[in-house]
């Protein structure tokens, strides 16, 4: 019985890569082939999306990188401060939020936020017949509702980790100067001084590996919901729960890549 | 049997076999449907006419048999090709299925501006004009949500007949609204097939719009056709199927125990010695 249940959580596991995998490849295919066959994705839909997933998302990313900034400054220099070296909590707090903390953060804020909706909104359409009404319409569901979410969140989820970064690091500043008394340009340069190119670079890199796996998580569960209320309410919790999980694996692994492989 | 003048098939479903897992919810269905006829569907719960109609939609397809519409077995046709067939049908979803975040207008408005190059004040004009069909006028800025049921699916109806098509398909389009917005559906039914010379595919097992709209009935059960004929055939049948589905008795062939042989065991089969 054991045995047979292992067995077969996998096998759904499997089939459900798959099928996320399946997605992914149609919702590149209508971004790159779409427009050369007159059916470009609908400007309408992807600037909505752009603006839900981008624009609202503003205030909760600040807050959130703000705040995180704070406390990252204040533990460390509770350490740093024993040996004098206070000066490195701008080293610190600016490496380590635009490495690690700045995407990975904002991502989750994001999964909870944009993915939730998502599929929340495409799951409520499957089970009110609503998506074999785009189809009997001749829409195809991927290229009229997955297309633009998957777009909107590529294009918009760097650019919140950037602006997540310099907030963040503002919090760090905060910090820094009226608490540790810390002089302005001082705290500038040393943050400038330690990070490098490489740092942002990988931030972004890893947002938009965030974004993908955020879109795809939500659009393949929205659509593949069933059984009414009770399944769209199910579909939302594993989209977050799934999303969550494989953003840190996929970060761990990142990580490994970047800065642990070529030891 | 009436000698049937000859008319057009438009929809021909030869053979057609469906399973769900194990179980048969489609038997071996072959159906001829003529231009211009309104066909109702009927059947009771789970005898698979919702499945039969999904198969004419092309949203399933079958596991063997074929369906030919416009000249082409739709069971294999591909996505390109069912994409061109679907825009000359409609469809009405049971509960209107409108897209909630749209205005009734972009609603009915949607196939139009995705498929057709026309200009945005004929859109106008044609969503106004479809709306006056169903007698919505003036309701073009609602969302869904502000609507009674009987409006949705009046909403519904205007865009499944926006992109004009030649076969409208109903999904039980009378169920859960009362006898007088069930009396407008039918007569907007009626009308469509006969002023615009729509064929019209109902799926119901509402008797009353059944014999008020049917040209033709065909009466589902389990999986396979019971009868086809006219309602004065179908009101006169001799089978007692038919006739206890028409007359609506609880005792009769028609049994809402699935298996009766097994009860004592069903009952018993899970006590632990």
């Amino acid at each position: 019985m054991f045995i047979e249940s292992i067995g077969r959580t996998t096998n759904s596991f499997v089939k459900q890569f798959k099928d996320i995998f399946v997605l992914l490849s149609q919702t590149v295919y209508w971004c790159v082939v779409g427009p050369f066959r007159k059916k470009p994705v609908s400007r309408k839909n992807l600037f909505a999306q752009t603006v839900f997933s981008g624009l609202d998302s503003l205030i909760i990313v600040f807050f959130v990188n703000f705040f995180i900034g704070i406390v990252l400054a204040m533990q460390s220099a509770y350490q740093l401060e024993q040996m004098g070296a206070s000066i490195y909590v701008a080293a610190l707090v600016g490496v380590s939020i635009t490495r690690e903390i700045g995407p990975v953060l904002t991502s989750l804020v994001i999964a909870g936020r944009v993915g939730a909706a998502i599929t929340a909104e495409l799951s409520t359409m499957k089970v009110t017949e609503q998506i074999e009404a785009l189809e009997t319409i001749s829409l195809n569901p991927v290229r009229y509702l997955v297309v633009p979410r998957f777009l909107a969140l590529l294009m918009m989820l760097p650019c919140l980790v950037i602006l997540g970064d310099i907030i963040g690091i503002f919090g760090g500043y905060i910090i820094g100067i009226y608490n540790l008394g810390l002089s302005s340009g001082l705290y500038i340069d040393t943050t400038i001084q330690f990070l490098t190119v490489k740092d942002i670079n990988t931030g972004l890199l890893k947002s938009a590996v965030f974004s993908v796996i955020i879109s795809m998580i939500a659009c393949y569960q929205g659509l593949s919901t069933e059984g009414g209320a009770e399944g769209v309410g199910r579909s939302t919790t594993k989209s977050v729960v799934s999303s969550f999980i494989l953003i840190i694996i996929a970060d761990a692994l990142l990580t490994a890549v970047f800065y642990f492989a070529k030891t | 049997m009436t000698a049937e003048p000859k008319k057009e098939v438009v929809i021909s479903v030869k053979n057609l076999v469906k399973n769900f897992g194990p179980r048969r919810i489609l038997n071996d269905i072959s159906l001829d449907i003529y231009q211009g006829e309104t066909l109702v569907v009927m059947g009771g719960s789970g005898c698979g006419k919702s499945t039969f109609l999904r198969h004419l939609i092309g949203a399933i397809r079958p596991d063997s048999g074929q369906v030919w519409m416009f000249g082409q077995d739709i069971a294999k046709a591909s996505d390109e090709e069912m994409d061109e067939i679907r825009k000359k049908f409609g469809m009405l979803f049971q509960s209107g299925a409108l897209f909630d975040s749209m205005t009734v207008a972009e609603n009915i408005a949607l196939s139009l501006r995705e498929h057709a190059k026309l200009d945005e004040n004929i859109i106008n004009i044609i969503v106004k004009m479809k709306l006056e069909l169903v007698g919505l006028r003036g309701f073009e800025n609602l969302m869904p949500s502000q609507l009674s049921g009987g409006m949705k699916k009046r909403v519904g109806l205007a865009r499944a007949i926006v992109m004009d098509p030649k076969i409208v398909f109903y999904d039980e389009p009378t169920a859960g609204l009362d006898p007088v917005m069930t009396g407008v559906i039918d007569k907007l039914t009626i009308d469509l097939t006969k002023k615009l010379q729509i064929t019209s595919v109902v799926v119901t097992h509402d008797m009353n719009s059944v014999f008020r709209i049917a040209d033709r009935i065909v009466m589902l059960h389990q999986g396979n056709i019971m009868q086809i004929g006219t309602p004065e055939e179908i009101k006169n049948s001799k089978n007692p199927h038919v006739r206890q589905f028409i007359t609506g008795e609880a005792e009769g062939p028609i049994s809402f125990v699935q298996q009766g042989d097994d009860y004592l065991e069903h009952l018993t089969a899970e006590i632990q010695e």
